[in-house]
């Protein structure tokens, strides 16, 4: 196993997590599982990085964007239900209350 | 390997420490009192403690530079210069909104200490010297402004404002995180003056840390709502309550300025031939955008977005210029823009709060009725538009002047072209205000508070429009630490 093998991983559940979110036309719920996976790809980069360069910081680093990550999802979760309670749908297409 | 002391120096943190204080203290203060006499307390006390803080800030403005916790924090005057800016975008639209939380039910103190922990965040970017402290200030600020757009929670427009400027703003986070790991992975540290020895050392560079550089730029491009990342800015600019979009329009603006700022120039400034190019790119559609899309439009919170990101496109144009011109030029724009943007919406919280309205054509006929707001407002447009002896005029006429001097004529030639395109649309409030007749009535009060805040942008705007001395030279105090 060599830092490409992590590397090639990490990129193709960023990439996933990414087009998630562009061409996922129905469910506000998987866009939030999809920016979880962006981060947990990142996080697996980290971690590669930091095994293989023999340096703690990346670790540390993935801590901190593991705390984020849960601040995040409950702030994202927590606008959601307020949206759902107003509107009664999470469907991305009735996001659109908003245009010009 | 020599004994291991820790370097912690918390005199350097004071405001930092005082800021997060005074939040959490008002949050208990807020639960304990939740009537409307807690709610008056506590707004100002918020107030009253941003100025505190903001004056013992400016205590320390001079040209020491000075790191702590092992170079993750850097107090600096350039830090300082952006917390002062910070300090001032947080606490007008703070007070200015008093009426606007009243009359629409969201004076909740919650508010208020959101708005702290946002300004929190802005102020550890300002500092940042590594990109783990910068990573975390970022999140800290926009989780917080992510919940203030979506404070009116009845209202489904502030919602669906909230949930777009969430899931973007995290897309965001995700590419700058990403780009963030291919540097580390690359040169192995996060510490920004690590990555700068590295790079200027002449080390092969992977081409992995080119990708990475470009992805932070896009994470902050974003932030910025520079285009073409810009789809997000009109839609919450739009549904968040008034209040928040003032905030918005100023305050994370400048906070992600000063963590380009430490990037780009503490870190990557070895490689400006790469990541320039993309500056320049992104300043050039800015404009156009800016310019093009503003025109169209008849909300004025959506024309003011549009307005926004073509003051970014400015402000880009001097960072591209590359030079000590430029980054001087770009703090200078973005101190001046600041009071313009919080004059202006100051007029559009005012007409808010009163039911008038957020078009356009509600302001058709404010000066026969109110003929002092009128010209005030009138002056705000003009120096947006970048119309001399006004404020607005001398922020471009710099950045202009930084990229001549960088060879950058043609930017230049388009960002002067695109400015005139500009003036179109702040002049056509002019004409609606002056030239057209209503039927509706500006029965408006105008609080004391709204008086003075009106009163200080506009004597900052034309006093640094007539005598740019003062502020020049203070912006080249604090832009000094990143030429070395």
């Amino acid at each position: 196993m060599t830092v490409n093998h992590y590397l090639v991983l990490s990129a193709i559940l960023f990439t996933i997590g990414v087009f998630g979110i562009f061409l996922n036309r129905k469910n506000v719920i998987v866009i939030l599982m999809s920016i979880e996976l962006m981060l947990l790809s990142v996080n697996l980069n980290f971690v590669a990085f930091s095994h293989f360069l023999g340096n703690l910081t990346g670790q540390i680093f993935t801590f901190f964007v593991i705390t984020v990550a849960a601040a995040e999802a409950a702030i994202g979760l927590a606008i959601l239900v307020s949206f759902f309670r107003n509107r009664n749908t999470i469907d991305v297409e009735d996001i659109d209350t908003l245009k010009g | 390997m020599s004994a291991q002391t820790l370097d912690i120096n918390l005199s350097l943190l004071v405001p930092e420490i005082l800021i997060s204080l005074l939040a959490m203290a008002l949050l208990l203060l807020t639960a304990w009192r939740s009537d409307a006499g807690g709610q008056k307390l506590v707004r100002m006390i918020s107030a009253i403690g941003i100025i505190v803080v903001a004056v013992i800030t400016l205590g320390s403005f001079g040209t020491m530079t000075e790191t702590t916790f092992d170079g993750l924090f850097i107090n600096d005057a350039f830090s300082v210069y952006m917390k002062l800016l910070l300090f001032i975008s947080t606490l007008f639209p703070l007070v200015m909104s008093w009426d606007y939380l009243v009359k629409n039910g969201i004076d909740k103190g919650e508010y208020q200490v959101l708005s702290l922990f946002a300004l929190l965040g802005g102020m550890i970017m300002a500092s940042s010297g590594d990109f783990m402290t910068l990573y975390l200030g970022l999140e800290l600020m926009s989780l917080s402004i992510y919940v203030l757009a979506a404070f009116r929670r009845d209202d489904v427009r502030s919602n669906e404002a909230g949930l777009k400027y969430f899931i973007l703003g995290s897309l965001a986070s995700g590419l700058l995180l990403y780009g963030i790991t291919l540097v580390y992975g690359n040169v192995g540290s996060t510490s920004f003056s690590e990555i700068h020895a590295h790079l200027a050392s002449g080390a092969h560079l992977g081409e992995s840390l080119s990708v990475g550089i470009i992805l932070i730029l896009s994470g902050f491009a974003f932030k910025i709502a520079a285009a073409p990342f810009h789809m997000w800015s009109p839609d919450v600019y739009q549904g968040a309550p008034t209040s928040v979009t003032a905030f918005m329009g100023a305050m994370p603006k400048i906070a992600a300025f000063a963590g380009i700022y430490r990037i780009f120039l503490d870190a990557f400034i070895p490689l400006f031939h790469e990541w320039g190019m993309v500056l320049k790119l992104l300043a050039l559609l800015s404009l156009a955008v800016g310019a093009f899309a503003a025109i169209a439009q008849t909300n004025i919170k959506r024309m003011l977005a549009y307005s926004s990101i073509g003051h970014v496109g400015y402000a880009l144009i001097g960072l591209a210029a590359g030079n000590q011109a430029g980054f001087e030029a770009v703090i200078t724009y973005l101190s001046i823009y600041i009071f313009m943007n919080i004059g202006v919406f100051c007029f559009v919280l005012m007409l808010n709060q009163d039911g008038i309205g957020e078009e356009i054509e509600d302001y058709k006929g404010l000066s026969s009725q109110r003929p002092i707001l009128a010209f005030v407002l009138a002056l705000f447009m003009f120096s947006m538009a970048g119309i001399p002896p006004l404020a607005g005029f001398i922020g471009k006429l710099v950045i202009f002047k930084a990229a001549v001097e960088a060879d950058l004529i043609g930017l230049a030639a388009v960002g002067i072209l695109f400015s005139a395109v500009g003036a179109f649309y702040y002049l056509r409030i002019v004409k609606f205000m002056y030239f057209d007749t209503t039927e509706s009535q500006f029965g408006m009060t105008v609080s004391p508070i709204s008086k003075a805040v009106i009163a200080i942008t506009s004597a900052v705007v034309i006093v640094f429009g007539i005598f740019p001395g003062a502020l020049l030279e203070w912006v080249a105090i604090s832009v000094k630490p990143f030429i070395s």
